[in-house]
């Protein structure tokens, strides 16, 4: 009986989406999920130390440096502009370097960082800019190090804007990786590009459309959780 | 305790230089509770925090305890500002750590052990009266009660001078009078040296032992508060003394008195100490023969005794309103002739 049931439900399904490769499907989300994974960990660190750097070197700041802020400045809005599949391109002789190919969920790495480190760096520097001044005042009359203001003030006092703003940089990686997936880094993109449009099978695209909104939901829903729950104000 | 001498901070503002702190030499001993009071703008939330080095002054020095606090640098200013606290105006907590976080905080920033630390912050909090709100959240506290957790904190480290920036001006009148009593408590127990600035008078009256009239920068009067109180001489210190009595600014303005009592005289009498309690209008009206009735009235307890301010009309015929003058100042009470012009 159960059998039976569990026959007509895969019937009904293969029924729907006659082309669907499971086996396949499966293993382009994992790519998908592995590259958005990674690259938010690694976004998160660079974004803070850049976003950090901006605020704690800005005019009349702890570390306030015209050069330095500049330059880092600089940096984060020439990044910023590339659009994000030119970037791609342009970081092909340094993603041989590092990984001795171009293809694969690896290789796709260096240009999802370095596209959307910049990209967290902006928002770092807004929710820094959110701190009272006077906390820090009331840090720095304590007689605090630079360091314990950045790890006991800064990073904690700005923990929910921290957490919403990687939940948006990790949705904008989900589509970064289907748009590297393009140029053969692998994941849902690539599936829905190699083998729902140009072999004209929609019921593919579909597929990879939807198992994409439930990740991009997913990632949505941890991080309003997250940033919540850290919010005691 | 504290020595500042001939200390001066400049600012440039758009090409422009503003003078901030203009010259100020004085000494505040050990123990004492100093006031010093000014509008906005009148330099003292910078003269403050050349206190505690979070400006350096242009010129001049501030000694705290034999220390030059003034051009101090790195780790010797910082090891020096944790005996020198301050409590602010907006309370300046960590919304993310509760209360008892919040307290050891700078015992953290002292590297003072786990367990010395909840032991101290026990304490603390029994001293503040915060009992039973230790796993509170500032943003769950009321006004009075944060800034009970700035006190707090501000003594975790058994600091030598507590700082007041504007302690009190956002709270209620009650939840001030509250905070007060709570700094002359730790000022008596303690013995620690505050030093307050503030825009209300009503915080130097209540509190202070000596106070400091600032304006544009300077220190245009000083001395004990209930001299400065019987006797301002410059027209800022009128201005915050009769904030208190309300002569000027409460109730009837003089033009209407003027308009009200057209004949005989109008005379503000100030009291200081004892005299307050003895019968003088009594005297004054079986001695003399004049008419006698009370227009405004005001006292004020400060802490060294009681102060006060009333406004009298005096009728009768001009040799007696001469005499009962004489009368009044024989017995050292204070009494001007209020005029029309």
């Amino acid at each position: 009986m159960n059998e039976q049931t569990s026959n007509e439900t895969t019937s009904f399904i293969e029924q729907i989406f006659p082309n669907v490769d499971w086996g396949q499907m499966w293993e382009a989300t994992y790519e998908t999920l592995y590259m958005t994974a990674l690259s938010t960990v690694f976004t998160f660190i660079f974004g803070l130390v850049i976003g950090l750097l901006l605020f704690l070197t800005a005019p009349h700041n702890l570390w306030a440096n015209r050069i330095v802020h500049f330059l880092t400045g600089a940096f984060v809005n020439i990044f910023r502009s590339i659009p994000f599949i030119i970037l791609i391109i342009l970081l092909i002789p340094f993603t041989k370097l590092i990984f001795g190919s171009i293809r694969g969920a690896n290789a796709a790495l260096p240009a999802l960082i370095i596209g959307a480190a910049p990209f967290y760096a902006r928002m770092v520097l807004i929710a820094l800019r959110e701190i009272d001044k006077g906390v820090i005042e009331a840090a720095k009359s304590m007689g605090a190090k630079t360091s314990t203001i950045i790890w006991k003030v800064l990073i904690p006092e700005s923990r929910p804007a921290l957490i919403s703003g990687i939940t948006v940089t990790s949705v904008a990686l989900v589509g970064y990786t289907a748009m590297a997936g393009v140029i053969g880094a692998g994941g849902l993109g690539h599936l829905a590009f190699l083998y729902g449009f140009q072999r004209n099978r929609p019921d593919v695209t579909l597929v990879a459309t939807i198992i994409i909104l439930f990740i991009v939901f997913f990632i949505q829903w941890l991080g309003d959780t997250i940033s919540a729950k850290v919010d005691k104000r | 305790m504290i020595s500042i001498k001939e200390l001066r901070k400049e600012f440039t503002v758009e090409d422009k230089k503003i003078v901030a702190v203009d010259d100020v030499t004085l000494d505040i001993k050990r123990g004492e509770i100093f006031g010093v009071i000014g509008y906005s703008g009148a330099g003292k939330s910078t003269f403050i925090r050349l206190l505690n080095g979070l400006e350096q002054p242009t010129s001049g020095e501030v000694f705290i305890n034999g220390k030059r606090f003034s051009h101090m640098k790195g780790e010797s200013l910082r090891q020096a500002r944790q005996k020198v606290s301050m409590i602010f105006q907006h309370f300046n907590l960590l919304w993310s750590r509760t209360v008892e976080e919040n307290i050891a905080f700078p015992l953290e920033i002292a590297g003072v052990s786990k367990e010395e630390r909840y032991d101290r912050v026990q304490n603390l909090i029994e001293l503040v009266g915060l009992q039973g709100r230790e796993k509170a959240y500032p943003s769950q506290l009321s006004g009075g009660q944060k800034q009970r957790v700035g006190i707090a904190r501000a003594l975790a480290n058994e600091p030598d001078v507590l700082l007041g920036d504007e302690a009190t001006s956002a709270l209620d009148p009650e939840t001030t009078d509250a905070i007060l009593d709570l700094l002359v408590d730790i000022n008596e127990r303690l013995g620690i040296t505050i030093v307050l600035i503030t825009h209300e008078m009503h915080v130097i009256q209540k509190i202070c032992h000596r106070v400091a009239v600032m304006e544009a920068g300077r220190i245009v009067e000083m001395g004990k508060v209930l001299d400065v109180f019987q006797n301002p001489q410059q027209s800022v210190t009128k201005r915050f003394v009769s904030q208190l009595t309300g002569v000027k600014d409460t109730l009837p303005t003089l033009e209407m008195l003027f308009d009200n009592y057209p004949s005989g005289s109008l005379i503000q009498l100030t009291f200081v100490g004892k005299k307050t309690e003895e019968p003088i209008l009594t005297e004054l009206i079986r001695n003399f023969q004049v008419s006698a009735s009370v227009v405004h009235g005001h006292i004020n307890e400060t802490k060294d005794g009681p102060y006060g301010t009333l406004i009298v009309h005096i009728d009768g015929a001009e040799s007696q309103i001469h005499e009962a003058l004489q009368f009044l100042q024989s017995i050292d009470v204070k009494a001007e002739v209020l005029s029309n012009e």
